[in-house]
């Protein structure tokens, strides 16, 4: 890849702004029982506000904020996370992704369904997040 | 001439689905298919139930969620891991010419 | 006749953008250009999917106090939404598949014109 000069506005003007995206991001992820929202916008909203540090700072910077090499192991986690609520709600003696079976106690079955979608959501969220980032990251790599 | 092939194929296309579109009907009238409460054969749509019994089932407001999250948690598990395959895909693709230029 | 074309309006965006991304994966040589369509023509389903939910008096599917949930007239189908929800973001990430097989290809041959393509791998 040719050498780029980083430009001190650009850089500036993307390290005001990723902060109040990737805010924004968390916002709709847990907001998403409330408004339109989700995982899955939530995920590429926060994957936006990493990927405008690593295009406007180049890779030195970046890797501080975020590391390569954390992007699959976080992909995994949120695979995990999902398919472990779901083998949790069938060890727990209901169906797979049941999540009115949830061990939680002190909670009834609509109140553990809404904290189940509110967990998922989070693992989509991560996986989302981890794979766009990790996209990037592999086109960069590949082009050099 | 294979442009021109290429042009007569895109202008039919076109003009097949502009003939399907005729038939469609008006955007957002309630007597729709999409939009009405009984399907071809006198059966409830699912729609009926995600509106009607959403917050019953899951204290959630936003319907799109626990279709989403609830109702068709196994599609959406899915999904997910059509994503991951996706990252792994370029990971793999692009990492294997690095392995080799060394 | 006016009532006709303003009523069907949203197909008929659908199916300029259709037409594009057809024209965009056929006529066009260089690999990259032909993904660009690939992904428009989706962007038309999607705009589909999304325009046949709609409907006259009705809220999004988000539950207020101000529409009672038993009467189904209240709310769109939420379903078309979530559908389409998982397609778009399921269509960046095999988007972003075929963007690395295109840099595969390049770094291999050294070009992505469709033609000298054939040629060099023949």
């Amino acid at each position: 890849m040719k050498k780029r000069v980083a430009s001190p506005i650009v850089l500036l003007g993307s390290r005001l702004l990723s902060p109040y995206i990737m805010l924004f991001g968390l916002y709709v992820i847990f907001h998403g029982h409330y408004s339109p929202g989700g995982g899955f916008q939530g995920g590429t909203l926060l994957a936006a506000s990493l990927l405008l540090i690593r295009i406007s700072s180049g890779r030195r910077i970046s890797r501080i904020q975020f590391s390569d090499y954390l992007t699959t192991p976080l992909a995994v986690i949120g695979v995990l996370i999902y398919f472990g609520t779901g083998l949790t709600a069938l060890l727990a003696g209901g169906y797979f992704l049941d999540y009115g079976q949830l061990p939680i106690p002190g909670l009834d079955a609509p109140d553990l369904r809404y904290w189940g979608i509110l967990i998922i959501e989070l693992g989509i969220g991560l996986t989302v997040m981890a794979v766009l980032v990790s996209i990037f990251d592999d086109m960069i790599r590949g082009e050099d | 001439m294979k442009n021109f092939i290429q042009f007569f194929l895109i202008i039919c296309f076109t003009g097949l689905l502009l003939f399907a579109a005729m038939d469609l009907p008006y955007r957002g009238e309630a007597g729709n298919q999409m939009n009405r409460e009984t399907s071809i054969t006198g059966t409830e749509v699912p729609g009926n139930y995600y509106v009607q019994e959403a917050y019953n089932d899951a204290h959630t407001n936003n319907m799109v969620t626990v279709v989403l999250g609830d109702y068709r948690s196994v599609d959406t598990l899915g999904e997910q891991i059509v994503i991951f395959t996706a990252g792994m895909i370029c990971f793999l693709l692009l990492r294997k010419h690095e392995e080799e230029e060394e | 006749m006016v009532d006709f074309v303003l009523g069907h309006y949203a197909y008929w965006f659908t199916i300029i953008l259709l037409a594009i991304g057809l024209y965009g994966m056929l006529i066009k040589d260089n690999l990259v250009k032909k993904t660009i369509g690939l992904s428009i023509f989706q962007t038309g389903v999607i705009l589909f999917f999304v325009s046949i939910a709609s409907k006259w008096g009705a809220t999004v599917p988000v539950k207020s106090d101000e529409f009672p949930v038993t009467e189904v007239a209240n709310y769109m189908n939420p379903l078309p939404h979530t559908l389409m929800l998982t397609a778009i973001v399921v269509g960046v990430a095999t988007l972003g598949v075929a963007f690395a097989l295109l840099i595969t290809i390049y770094n291999r041959y050294e070009t992505l014109n469709e033609q000298e393509l054939l040629e060099k791998i023949q």
